[in-house]
C-alpha cells in the first residue's frame, strides 16, 4: 500500500524534531549545569579529595582527618551542639509558630502583630547576633535582659548592705561572708569590737559616723561594727583608731547555746547594745545576710546556657517566618471542615489537635525540614554571640569547620573532613525536601 | 603581637573588621609624597603594614622626612590584620610592595622561610648594630641570615595603677611579686579589688603568665618553651602556673572575681581601673594601657594613670616582655634598591625621634635621645626597655604557631581561660597546654 512509506516519512522528522528540541534543551541547561558544576560539584568533589590529606596539603593521610573528627574534644562538643540545635531549634520554631499563626487568625490587629513578628526576618544575622551579645551581658548596667531579671530580683529580695566586706582576719571573728562571722564566748559587762575591711569608702552610707562603743555597764553586752580601714593606712588593725567610720544598718544577733535570743542593728557609728542579759556565756553573730553577694543576674553567656542562649536569639529571627508560612496554609484550611466541627462541639483545643494540625501536616513538614536544613548551617549567630572563653562550648558543626580551616590552625585538611560531614547530615533533609517538592508538582 | 592597633578589632569583633575593612579601602589610595631633588628623585617606594589611625599618620611624619632627605616617593599601603595574606596575594599578582612592616616574628620568619625577602645590605645592618641591642637582630635573623630591622617596639611588662587607689590604701609601687600581692590585699582591704582582668580576651592571660614565666624561669627557659624545646608540663611552667594562680584564685585581687573577669574584655579592664566608676586599682597589660586611659577616660599618663614596671617574681629579675614591628625589604620588590634605604633610614636614631615626637611610640634603639619622647612616662617605659637590653624577649605566644597562641576559644588562650575560671590545678592545665602545643607545633 502506499500507507506505509508515507507513514515512515513521517516519522523521521517527527524524531529529528524530537532530538533537535533535546538539543535545545541542553543547550538552556548547559549554562546552569556549568554553574552548577563550578560552584557546587567542583567544591564538592575538592572538598572531599582535600579531606584526605594533612594540613600541608602534601600528605595523603587516608581517613587519619575523619578518625582525629571523632577523637578531638572540641570537634565532639561542635557535634553534640550541632544535634541540640537540630533537634531543639526546628521543633521550637515549628510550634512556636503554629501556635502564632493560629491565635493571630483569632486577634483583631492580626496584620500589625504578623507584621512586628516578622520584622527580625529583615534583621541581618550579623546585625541580630550584636543586638544579642549586648542583650545578654551579664553586667545588668549593659545587658537588658540581667538588667530586668535583677531589678525584679531587687525589688523582691532587698540587697545586702555590705556586699564586699569580710571580717578583719585574727581579729576576734571566725567565719567567712558566706556562712556570717561568730565571736568566741563573751560575758556581758564588756565591750566588743567587730572590726570589718574591704568596704570602699563610697558603699558607705553617708549618715555613718566615727567609730564608737557605748559605756559597758553589767549585765549587758556592747560594741560596734566598724570599718577597721583607716584611708591612707597607718591605722592599728583590729582596733578603733580616730578616722574609722562605724558601719550602719548591721544586724548583730546574739545567741546562747546556738540559739539566737536578742538581735539589733548598728546605729550610724556602728554601735549595738544588748540590755538585760543574765550573766551567762554568749557569743554574737554577725549573720550573712549582711554580705550576700548582690544578686547579678543569670550568667547568659556562660559555658552552660550560652548555647541555649543563642538558640533563643535564633527563634527571635525566625518565629515570624514558620508563623507566617504556617499561616499562609492555614488559611487554605477548607473553612466546612472546622465549622462542622463547631456545628458538632468541639472545643477549641479539639479542633486545633483534630483538625488544624493534621490538615496542617504537610505545611509542618515543609516548615519543619527547611528549619533542620538551615540550623544545620547557623554559623554567624553563634560566631558573633559566643564570647572568646565560651567560643569552644558554643561551636556548632560550621564555626567549627571554620576556625579549623581558617581561624588560626589553618588545618583544612580536618576543616575539609568537618564540611563533608556537615554534606552528609544535610542530604538526608534535602533529598525529602526535594522528594516532596516532586510530589507537589505531580 | 601588635596590641595597640589590633584591640579594637579582637574585642569588638567583627563589627570593627567591617569597619577596618572600609577605611582600608578608602585608605587604599594612599598619598604620595611630592618628589624633591636627592639621590632617589623619581623613585617611589610603596610600604605595607598594618598600621591605622593615628599609627599610619605618624608613620607618615617619618616618610615625609625620608622623601625630604632623598628626593623619593614615598607611599604607605594598609595591609590589614593579616599582613601574610596580603603580602603573598600582592607578590602572587606580581604587585608587591618594597617594604613591608611585619608585627609578629613568626610571620617574619614564614617570609624568610618563603625566600620573599631581601637580607639587609651592609650598612644597614651597621647602623642597626650601633643602635640595637643584640637581641632585637636575632629576632631579625632567619637562619643565620638578618632580614628584619625592628623600628618600633611595645613593652609589656608594665603594671598601671590609679594613683588615688594606692594612696588612699597607703601603699607604694611593689617592687617585688610578694609585695604586688601584698599591695594587693591592702587594696581589698581598702574596698578596691585589686586586678581588673581581662579575661575576656585571651593573650592578655598569656601576657600574665609570659611575665612570671620569664622572671621565674629564667630567659634561656623562656627561649626553650617559646621554641617547644621543652614541654609544657616542665616542672618551670606549672611553677609559673601555681604563681599566677596566687593571683587568679583570690577574691581579693581579682575584681569581681573569674567570673566576672572572664567577662571583661581589653577595654572594660582599662574601664574598670580608669573609668568613671573605677571597680579595681590596677590593671596589667602593656605601655598601650596609658594610651586607652588618655583616649578613652580622659586620664593623664604619668599623672592619674601611673605604670610600675612588672615585678620580679621569686629570685628572678624583673621580666621585660615586648614585641615589636621589624622592616623588610621584599625580594619581588620594583625599588627594592631605594626601599633598602628607606630601611637605612629607620636604622637610625634620627627616625625614630620623627615618631617619639608625635607619640605612641617606643624605639627598641638606645641612641634615640630620651628628650625626643613626648611625655614621661613614655620616656620612662622606653628607657625600661633600652636598659632591658639583652634580656627582653619577644611576647611567647606571638612567637608560637596562631592555632596554639593567638586564636580566640582555642590553644592557649582558650587554656588559660579555663585556668582563670578554676586555678585549682595547674598540672593539670601544662598537661592540656602541652597537648595543644604538641598538636600545633608538630613536634
Amino acid at each position: 500500500m502506499s500507507h506505509t512509506p508515507k507513514a515512515r516519512a513521517a516519522a523521521d522528522p517527527r524524531r529529528r524534531a524530537l532530538r533537535r528540541r533535546r538539543l535545545l534543551g541542553m543547550l538552556f541547561v548547559l549554562p546552569a549545569l556549568l554553574l552548577l558544576g563550578a560552584l557546587v560539584v567542583y567544591p564538592v568533589v575538592f572538598s572531599v579529595g582535600r579531606s584526605l590529606f594533612d594540613a600541608s596539603g602534601d600528605r595523603f593521610v587516608g581517613a587519619a582527618n575523619y578518625m582525629e573528627m571523632f577523637q578531638d574534644p572540641a570537634t565532639l562538643k561542635a557535634v553534640r551542639n550541632s544535634a541540640i540545635w537540630v533537634v531543639v531549634a526546628p521543633v521550637l520554631l515549628t510550634g512556636l509558630g503554629l501556635v502564632l499563626a493560629v491565635l493571630t487568625e483569632k486577634v483583631r490587629w492580626a496584620t500589625a502583630f504578623k507584621l512586628v513578628l516578622f520584622l527580625p526576618m529583615a534583621v541581618s544575622f550579623l546585625a541580630a547576633g550584636i543586638i544579642f551579645r549586648l542583650a545578654y551581658e551579664q553586667n545588668p548596667d549593659r545587658g537588658v535582659l540581667n538588667a530586668a531579671i535583677v531589678g525584679v530580683h531587687d525589688a523582691i529580695d532587698e540587697p545586702s548592705p555590705y556586699p564586699t566586706a569580710r571580717a578583719r582576719e585574727g581579729k576576734g571573728l571566725s567565719g567567712s561572708p558566706g556562712e556570717g562571722y561568730t565571736t568566741v564566748e563573751v560575758r556581758p559587762g564588756g565591750d566588743i569590737v567587730l572590726p570589718f575591711v574591704g568596704v570602699a569608702p563610697e558603699a558607705v552610707p553617708h549618715r555613718a559616723a566615727p567609730a564608737w562603743t557605748p559605756e559597758p555597764s553589767a549585765g549587758s553586752l556592747s560594741g560596734a561594727v566598724y570599718l577597721d580601714f583607716t584611708p591612707g593606712a597607718g591605722g592599728r588593725q583590729g582596733q578603733i583608731d580616730p578616722k574609722e567610720n562605724g558601719l550602719p544598718g548591721v544586724t548583730v544577733e546574739v545567741l546562747r547555746g546556738g540559739t539566737v535570743v536578742a538581735s539589733t542593728r548598728t546605729g550610724d557609728n556602728g554601735s549595738f547594745r544588748f540590755d538585760d542579759l543574765g550573766d551567762d556565756a554568749y557569743t554574737l553573730r554577725v549573720p550573712a545576710s549582711n554580705f550576700a553577694a548582690g544578686y547579678t543576674g543569670v550568667d547568659w553567656l556562660g559555658p552552660a546556657l550560652v548555647t541555649p542562649a543563642i538558640i533563643g536569639a535564633y527563634l527571635w529571627v525566625w518565629t515570624g517566618f514558620s508563623m507566617v508560612l504556617i499561616g499562609a496554609g492555614l488559611a487554605a484550611i477548607p473553612r466546612d471542615a472546622l465549622e462542622a466541627a463547631r456545628v458538632d462541639g468541639a472545643t477549641e483545643g479539639q479542633i486545633f489537635r483534630k483538625i488544624t494540625v493534621p490538615l496542617l501536616a504537610p505545611v509542618l513538614t515543609v516548615v519543619f525540614v527547611t528549619l533542620v536544613i538551615n540550623v544545620m548551617k547557623v554559623f554567624d549567630l553563634v560566631y558573633i554571640i559566643a564570647p572568646g572563653p565560651v567560643q569552644e562550648e558554643a561551636n556548632v558543626l560550621a564555626t567549627r569547620m571554620w576556625l579549623v580551616s581558617f581561624g588560626g590552625g589553618n588545618d583544612q585538611g580536618l576543616g575539609s573532613a568537618l564540611s563533608v560531614l556537615l554534606l552528609l547530615l544535610v542530604v538526608p533533609a534535602m533529598i525529602f525536601n526535594i522528594r516532596r517538592f516532586r510530589k507537589g508538582g505531580a | 603581637m601588635r596590641r595597640s592597633a589590633t584591640i579594637a578589632l579582637r574585642t569588638t569583633g567583627t563589627v570593627s573588621t567591617v569597619l577596618a575593612l572600609a577605611l582600608t579601602v578608602t585608605a587604599c589610595g594612599g598619598d604620595a609624597e611630592p618628589a624633591g631633588s636627592g639621590e632617589l628623585s623619581g623613585k617611589t617606594v610603596t610600604v605595607a603594614g598594618v598600621w591605622t589611625g593615628s599609627e599610619q599618620k605618624n608613620f607618615k611624619k617619618v616618610l615625609d622626612v625620608f622623601s625630604k632627605k632623598t628626593g623619593a616617593k614615598t607611599v604607605f599601603v594598609p595591609s590589614g590584620d593579616n599582613v601574610s595574606t596580603f603580602v603573598g596575594s600582592k607578590i602572587e599578582g606580581g604587585n608587591a610592595p618594597d617594604v613591608v612592616l611585619v608585627p609578629q616574628v613568626g610571620v617574619l620568619q614564614q617570609f624568610a622561610k618563603a625566600g620573599w625577602l631581601q637580607p639587609l645590605s651592609g650598612k644597614t645592618t651597621e647602623t642597626a648594630t650601633a643602635g640595637l641591642a643584640p637581641v632585637w637582630k636575632n629576632y631579625g635573623t632567619v637562619d643565620g641570615t638578618y632580614y628584619g630591622l625592628y623600628f618600633k617596639a611595645a613593652h609589656k611588662s608594665t603594671v598601671w595603677y590609679a594613683p588615688e587607689a594606692l594612696s588612699q590604701a597607703g601603699v607604694n609601687e611593689p617592687k617585688s611579686w610578694d609585695e604586688l600581692l601584698t599591695a594587693g590585699r591592702m587594696l581589698a582591704d581598702s574596698g578596691r579589688p585589686a586586678f581588673a582582668v581581662a579575661g575576656e580576651d585571651g593573650w592578655t592571660l598569656t601576657d600574665w603568665f609570659e611575665n612570671i614565666y620569664l622572671s621565674q624561669a629564667g630567659p634561656e627557659k623562656y627561649d626553650q618553651l617559646a621554641q617547644h624545646k621543652i614541654k609544657w608540663t616542665d616542672e618551670s611552667v606549672v611553677a609559673a602556673l601555681t604563681t599566677l594562680a596566687e593571683v587568679f584564685k583570690d577574691k581579693q585581687l581579682v575584681a569581681g572575681g573569674a567570673q566576672e573577669a572572664l567577662q571583661t574584655d581589653f577595654p572594660g579592664s582599662v574601664e574598670k581601673v580608669f573609668g568613671p566608676e573605677p571597680k579595681a586599682g590596677m590593671v596589667y597589660e602593656g605601655d598601650f594601657v596609658g594610651g586607652v586611659a588618655k583616649d578613652e577616660f580622659g586620664k593623664k599618663p604619668g599623672e592619674d594613670a601611673k605604670f610600675f614596671p612588672f615585678p620580679a617574681v621569686g629570685a628572678g629579675t624583673p621580666p621585660v616582655v615586648s614585641g615589636g614591628d621589624a622592616a623588610v625589604v621584599l625580594k619581588d620588590a620594583k625599588n627594592g634598591e631605594a626601599g633598602m634605604k628607606l630601611l637605612e633610614f629607620l636604622a637610625t636614631p634620627e627616625a625614630g625621634e620623627v615618631w617619639a615626637g608625635a607619640g605612641g611610640f617606643l624605639s627598641p634603639n638606645k641612641n634615640v635621645k630620651p628628650e625626643a619622647y613626648g611625655d614621661d612616662t613614655t620616656r620612662a617605659t622606653a628607657e625600661s626597655l633600652v636598659a632591658a637590653g639583652d634580656s627582653v624577649r619577644f611576647d611567647m605566644s606571638d612567637q608560637a604557631p596562631a592555632a596554639f597562641g593567638g586564636t580566640k576559644g582555642a590553644g592557649e588562650w582558650k587554656l588559660l581561660q579555663d585556668f582563670l575560671r578554676d586555678p585549682s590545678n595547674p598540672r593539670a592545665t601544662a598537661v592540656a597546654l602541652e597537648a595543644a602545643a604538641a598538636k600545633t607545633y608538630g613536634n
